[in-house]
């Protein structure tokens, strides 16, 4: 894969990982895991036995860091046990990077030691905020997008950086509300945090879509418009549909149920667009039997593999429509 | 709680019985959370929850609506009839009539 | 790098306010917050309202799932829902939620009549601060035997991490073990005291029940007591204490990692302190 065009997008989170300058004093005991462009799951603990029986083609496996911020027992054990057979993915879901607050301290260094027990292959968070004042709302909040809300964006990432010691890729998130306030568009912001801190992007495609609906744009335009250059790992996921004030589809981003349709074909245009880029499919809530999951991946890997095929590599960088 | 039975319980009795916990470590009656244990991790409960983790992050919103309600109108009906409080009448959901004089 | 005041409140993100009405179903949507194209935004914003409140309910559900057995689902997410608005977590572990739980419950008016729920919540509680406690190595028996015997009523213990005494003056061994399936569940008179406590000599929880005397024999080790003393305020509490069946059971269960030896012998290598976190 070096000698190609696509392994620069694998790059921002397995190449660079001491790209900004810490080094750690005290040796790991491996090495970062790279992670292949290949697909991955959310890896829950019900489906333990059964991954390790049968992984199919499942490429690496990605984790809430919260869940293993426990100081012994099971969790850390059973995250051993797969880390051997696994590259790991570390996805924090607490950091509140969009809060106007600072970031907790005691939660960066507890992520920072995740990172280095772990060695993760890749290393993500969301831009949301989800604690105020001492109060942890535990969902991914929205906040405006304004050059004052970008300021305070980038310092957290910085910090966060700094604390862990490598680069993490931002996610995109899913909305229900706007901001009257809001001046800049999501694009807009996710590209000049990236230009400002390093940070490369988690796109989450079924965010996308969420929020295309929700908001009454093109999902399609917004991908024109995402820096896709800088994506090292994305998400697909399934949603379920409520309706708004005035009767038009609501969508929840729920990770309950299989991808759909649409959001696989959003999908396979941006790997068209990219080539092949480390894929996960999460299932977080109603979870299915492992077959059912493994077999969300493997589809996702049909549309990576089909992309590393020579004949389809003259449409990079257009999205196809 | 005199000295005089601290200092008792100092010398030969507490000997006595650390040999004792010692040679009989087998003894039935620290078995019962070794049963929990097995039950947790055998195969009788495969598939039930009951060995779960505790909660985990959500990353995802949720499709059940679930946010309002009323609280005092409420009746248990879990397993708690079974669970007698005799002297107390509590733990019993019968209506409170039954403990009116007859 | 404190903000001036007056800026504060010019934040673009009113993330008090936002957060204000995630906990407060009559509270008005914030004003900043909109719909696309000029639409209303209040089942938008209700989204966010639901996933905090149900997911918050459903942690509780988790942490404390025999406390739902005992009451049924829709009494226990109700009661779940009023503690999430009174209690909102403060840290983002959620495996750390809960802890004013069980005093809750003793002021939940519906619950009134289930006098022992907020044992059973106790001790769910305590199940899962065990589950997520560090890893230590138990005392094997034999570094108790190795102490002089004219000397082992002066030793100490450390206890693990993980371990836990659980009151009750009701039947919380068999309410727990029932509820949470680890016991075929039965009609049981539940107000014969079983308290119970909560160790973890490996990866796995164990639920131990305890006989006369031993939550004050385990209570006055915890504390520091010596093996003598503690077997002496035992066995003042209750003359039925056996105090080899209770050493039995720490060394079963693995509810001690270190020996604090009596000062001038060399058996044993002096206890390390418990980690502060």
């Amino acid at each position: 894969m070096t000698d190609s065009p696509l392994a620069r997008h694998v790059a921002p989170a397995a190449a660079t990982a001491s790209a900004i300058g810490k080094t750690r004093s005290a040796a790991p005991a491996r090495a970062p895991a790279a992670i292949a462009a290949a697909a991955g799951v959310s890896f829950k603990h019900d489906h333990l036995a059964a991954i390790l029986d049968d992984p199919g083609t499942v490429g690496f496996l990605e984790v809430h860091a919260e869940n293993y911020m426990g100081d012994g027992g099971h969790p850390h054990r059973t995250l051993e046990r797969v880390r051997r057979d696994f590259p790991l993915s570390l996805h924090g879901v607490c950091m509140s990077i969009g809060g106007p607050g600072p970031l907790n301290e005691d939660h960066l260094a507890r992520f920072a030691a995740l990172v280095e027990r772990y060695q993760p292959g890749l290393v993500s968070e969301h831009l949301a905020w989800s604690t105020h004042d001492d109060v942890f709302f535990n969902d991914l909040l929205p906040l405006p997008y304004t050059p004052q809300t970008l300021d305070r964006v980038c310092e957290h990432i910085d910090r966060m950086q700094t604390a862990i010691g490598r680069p993490i890729l931002l996610e995109n998130p899913a909305t229900y509300v706007l901001f009257d306030n809001a001046t800049m568009s999501e694009t807009d912001f996710l590209r000049a945090i990236v230009a400002r801190t390093g940070c490369g992007l988690l796109l989450d495609v079924n965010n996308v879509f969420v929020s295309a609906t929700n908001h009454g744009y093109s999902a399609r335009q917004y991908l024109d418009d995402f820096p896709l250059d800088h994506v090292g790992e994305i998400h697909l996921a399934g949603h379920s549909e409520q309706t708004d004030d005035e009767g038009d589809p609501l969508l929840i981003d729920s990770h309950d149920r299989p991808v759909a349709d649409p959001v696989w074909a959003l999908y396979d245009a941006v790997i068209a667009a990219t080539g092949p880029i480390p894929t996960l499919v999460e299932w977080d809530s109603d979870l299915p039997e492992w077959p059912v999951l493994r077999a969300q991946a493997e589809a996702a890997n049909r549309i990576l593999s089909a992309a590393s095929q020579p004949h389809r590599q003259g449409h990079r960088h257009a999205l196809a429509v | 709680m005199s000295k005089a039975t601290k200092t008792a319980l100092s010398g030969a009795v507490v000997a006595g019985a650390v040999a004792a916990a010692i040679g009989g470590l087998n003894l039935a009656g620290v078995t019962d959370a070794h049963a929990a244990q097995e039950k947790c991790y055998g195969v009788s409960l495969a598939g039930k929850n009951d060995c779960a983790a505790g909660p985990g992050t959500t990353c995802q919103g949720t499709s059940t609506v679930d946010y309002q309600g009323n609280a005092w109108t409420l009746v248990a009906e879990g397993t708690c009839e079974s669970m007698e409080l005799p002297g107390d009448r509590m733990g019993s959901l019968e209506p409170l009539e039954r403990d009116l004089p007859s | 790098m404190p903000l001036p005041s007056d800026r504060a409140f010019a934040y673009p993100l009113d993330a008090a306010g936002f957060g204000a009405g995630l906990l407060d179903p009559a509270r008005a949507k914030p004003q900043s917050v909109t719909g696309a194209h000029g639409k209303a935004a209040e089942k938008c914003y209700n989204v966010y309202r639901n996933n905090v409140t149900v997911s918050l309910i459903d942690a509780l559900a988790d942490i404390y799932p025999a406390v739902q057995e005992l009451v049924g689902e829709r009494f226990f997410r109700a009661m779940a829902r009023d503690y999430v608005r009174a209690h909102p977590p403060s840290s983002p572990l959620l495996f750390r939620y809960g802890e004013g739980f069980a005093d809750f419950i003793e002021g939940f008016a519906p619950a009134r009549e289930l006098a022992y729920l907020p044992d059973v919540a106790r001790l769910e509680r305590a199940w899962l601060t065990a589950y997520h406690a560090a890893d230590r190595e138990p005392i094997a028996p034999d570094e108790l035997a190795s102490i002089p015997q004219d000397r082992v009523g002066e030793i100490g213990f450390e206890m693990h991490p993980a371990f836990a005494l659980v009151a009750s003056r009701f039947s919380l061994f068999r309410l727990f073990m029932m509820n949470r399936g680890f016991m075929p569940l039965e009609r049981i008179d539940a107000s014969l005291a079983e308290p119970v406590m909560v160790t973890r000599p490996q990866a796995d929880v164990a639920v131990t029940r305890l006989a006369p005397g031993e939550p004050v024999f385990l209570a006055r080790l915890a504390a520091g007591d010596t093996l003598g003393q503690a077997a002496a305020e035992a066995l003042a509490a209750e003359t039925a204490f056996d105090l080899g069946h209770a050493l039995a059971s720490v060394l079963a269960a693995g509810a001690a990692v270190a020996i604090r030896a009596p000062a001038g012998t060399t058996a044993h290598p002096p206890a390390t302190s418990p980690e502060d976190r």
